[in-house]
């Protein structure tokens, strides 16, 4: 990294600059030396590990409860399972790699959500929109590539045409990767390539970028809410779906490679190399940070939370990738080795994570959240901003879709439909981010999918009937919701 | 007396059948505190506003260094050194101290920010302006008193290296002892050769740190005087009725004759 090597030098500059070089900002050229005290000093000192766990205790008190709520929500419900299911199947390997491969497809959904939840908007159509870009995948290896003859001439012109406009309103929005991914699926579809399973996982995340482009413009450039925009949608693209697959009918998805996304698992030494990587990752990113505001003389966290953190990760991620590794199959099939979505959904939460945390995009997406008038004045491109978090959210869609899909090993009618867009959107609350805008991260949407996927399969194992489920499920939203409410009443109440 | 810095000529602005500015002229000069009063409704904000590039003006012409300028937008202005501290203070509640000092115009690469140089900044700003009460440039601002509030608002405008500052009402929320701070910090920047405008409803404030005063009434320049020349009473008339004596808007007998 170059920037902390620039660093202080800069500083030392501007502070030696205050009469003779260059003024650093109006006010310090303002304020002469002699009045500028060390009354802001109380800032630079190290805090101390029990002096963060208490600023820590008092964020809480002050209703900033994050992912907390959450988190022991999962702990509680896997204790609760465990000791309920007399049988022994729900805490067995083969149940819990199970549980990660059901709830990954909607987890990835809520992840796309989280950047719309974020704006203070909502994508109800994000669900219909990925059984959309499922079905466009399925048909295509089922017509053996020949899409043309799969849709009907009519059809697939109208399909490159939405295309076409696809492109044209990213680039009216100025989201160029939009135009960049719509024009790939044109592409697609004029050349009519062979069935190859990566050209189209990578046609259905275009498909889904198509579709985000058109949500987008509707929203932030025509100005309609995004409640409508999202509900005329989704009830638009279960049509769709209908018109691709026929009704009643199934499109199997027999291809190995697709198969595998969601079935498949790492080799043993492939999984320890995911563990290496995340792992080692992960200290690296914190230590490095630590030490460059250290350098810097800024406030870093006491090096002993920091340590703690890492070995605790460290530790819980070798347990694991040391319990996935064993083998788990029921009978005399080997099963081994950490489910591929555990990777994607990795890698997926931390592009996320970087974008909304670290680049000038996820800065804007939170403040168009928490005061779109200031980020106005700001000089922000709001329309672009909220246009954007729609193609985003559709392209996390599509790749939900392809895992949700490939886990079932088809794509029907209603896939996407019923409950796929109102379980991610749950995911996202549950796991902290907020409906109201400006406050929610990716890893929200982890935790909450995993609750929601440790309910389902928790209570399908228990035997419990459909009526239960549903009924628990919506209980589990309503207590996160409440949360939430009651977590931003606090924190209002505590600052006047 | 300086060369103006930032002028605007028969400046009209309308919103739909509303006129609310009307060829409004209007000087700001470098090293000088120009304090534009007028009563609510008078177009005060939206005149600001006008500058900062929030809302296009209808007509009319705006100068800054006396080369006409166009400004279509918030960063249009910003390059040119111009910075607003709006009467709501524009801050974004779930954003820290540092990311809403930086809002727009954050440093580092667009894919990667710089968070350290930014923190560095933003914490010699603070000190500058003798802020004592918040503890970390890393607390949101939801947590943050009014007073603060303002503090982080007026730190936000005067970061970067501005030539003209435009406050509106910006003691309006504060204490005592943070009103003395931000008048001396209005002395201040104009002392180091920076244009500034102080909007403000109290005279007290007025009267002490301006050099000259510019009334607006129902969205008409009717008076840019220099504070020495006029009375206390005499601006309150001008507030109120548009006119005082010679000053303002001409009587109608006049304007007949």
């Amino acid at each position: 990294m170059a920037a902390p090597t620039e660093g202080p030098e800069k500083a030392d500059l501007t502070k030696k600059g205050s009469g003779a070089t260059e003024p650093g900002s109006a006010a310090e050229r303002a304020a002469p030396a002699s009045t500028r005290s060390a009354d802001f000093g109380i800032d630079t000192t190290a805090k101390t590990t029990s002096e963060a766990v208490r600023a820590y205790l008092t964020n809480l008190r002050n209703g900033d409860l994050g992912a907390l709520p959450a988190l022991l929500g999962l702990l509680a419900l896997f204790i609760l399972f465990t000791g309920l299911d007399s049988g022994g199947t729900f805490p067995s390997l083969l149940n819990l790699a199970n549980l990660l491969q059901q709830g990954a497809g909607s987890t990835i959904i809520a992840m796309g959500l989280v950047f719309v939840l974020l704006t203070g908007e909502i994508d109800l159509a994000a669900g219909t929109a990925s059984g959309l870009a499922a079905s466009v995948m399925a048909l295509h290896l089922v017509a053996g590539g020949n899409l043309l003859g799969a849709m009907g001439t009519t059809v697939f012109i109208l399909f490159a045409l939405v295309v076409v406009l696809a492109i044209a309103l990213a680039l009216i929005l100025r989201i160029w990767a939009g135009a960049a991914f719509s024009a790939v699926a044109l592409i697609l579809l004029a050349i009519g390539f062979p069935p190859n399973p990566w050209l189209q996982m990578l046609m259905a995340v275009c498909v889904g970028v198509v579709i985000g482009c058109l949500t987008g413009f509707l929203v932030a450039k025509v100005g309609m809410p995004s409640f409508v925009v999202t509900l005329a949608l989704f009830i638009a693209w279960q049509g769709v779906i209908l018109q691709l697959i026929g009704d009643g009918g199934t499109l199997g998805l027999r291809d190995p490679v697709l198969f595998a996304v969601a079935n498949g698992n790492l080799s043993t030494l492939w999984s320890w190399v995911l563990f290496a990587v995340a792992a080692g990752g992960y200290a690296a990113v914190l230590l490095n940070r630590q030490a460059s505001r250290r350098r810097l003389g800024l406030v870093a966290q006491p090096t002993g939370l920091v340590l703690l953190k890492i070995a605790a990760v460290v530790v819980l991620a070798a347990i694991a990738t040391l319990l996935l590794t064993q083998n788990r199959g029921p009978g005399s099939v080997v099963i081994s080795g950490v489910p591929y979505v555990v990777p994607i959904v990795l890698v997926l939460m931390v592009i996320g994570t970087f974008v909304l945390d670290r680049t000038r995009f996820g800065r804007h997406v939170y403040a168009v959240g928490g005061n779109r008038e200031a980020a106005r004045r700001a000089g922000i491109n709001v329309v672009r901003i909220r246009a954007t978090v729609f193609v985003i959210s559709s392209a996390f869609a599509a790749i939900g879709a392809i895992v949700y899909s490939s886990k079932v090993g088809s794509v029907s009618p209603t896939s996407g439909g019923g409950n796929t867009l109102l379980f991610a959107v749950g995911a996202a609350v549950i796991g902290g981010t907020s409906l109201f805008g400006g406050r929610g991260r990716i890893s929200n949407a982890v935790i909450g999918g995993a609750v929601l996927a440790t309910v389902n399969n928790g209570l399908g194992l228990l035997g419990m009937p459909a009526s239960v489920v549903f009924l628990v499920n919506g209980v589990v939203l309503l207590l996160a919701a409440g949360v939430d409410v009651l977590s931003r009443r606090r924190s209002a109440v505590s600052t006047r | 007396m300086s060369d103006p810095i930032l002028q605007l000529k028969a400046v009209s602005k309308s919103f739909g059948a509303v006129q609310v500015l009307h060829d409004v002229d209007f000087t700001v000069r470098a090293g000088e505190v120009t304090a534009l009063v007028g009563d609510n409704g008078a177009g005060k904000s939206t005149l600001v506003k006008c500058v900062a590039g929030i809302h296009p003006i209808d007509s009319g012409e705006i100068l800054f260094n006396g080369e006409p300028v166009a400004i279509h937008g918030p960063t249009d202005a910003s390059a040119l050194g111009l910075e607003v501290v709006y009467q709501d203070l524009a801050l974004a509640d779930n954003l820290d101290i540092v990311q809403n000092m930086f809002l727009g115009r954050e440093r580092g690469k667009p894919w990667l920010l710089d968070e350290a140089d930014m923190e560095q900044a933003a914490r010699r700003t603070l000190a500058s302006l003798s802020v004592r009460t918040v503890t970390s440039v890393r607390m949101p601002v939801a947590s943050l008193s009014g007073g603060q509030r303002q503090t982080v608002a007026i730190a936000k405008a005067v970061l970067w290296d501005s030539k003209v500052v435009l406050l509106d009402e910006p003691t309006a929320a504060l204490g005592v002892a943070q009103t003395r701070q931000v008048l001396d910090l209005v002395r201040r920047l104009a002392e180091q050769g920076l244009g500034v405008v102080l909007i403000s409803h109290n005279m007290a404030d007025v009267f002490e740190v301006s050099d000259r005063i510019a009334c607006l009434f129902l969205g008409r320049m009717v008076a840019e005087v220099p504070t020495k020349e006029v009375s206390h009473g005499q601006v309150v008339e001008l507030i109120t009725a548009g006119r005082s004596g010679e000053l303002g808007l001409q009587r109608p007998e006049s304007v007949t004759a």
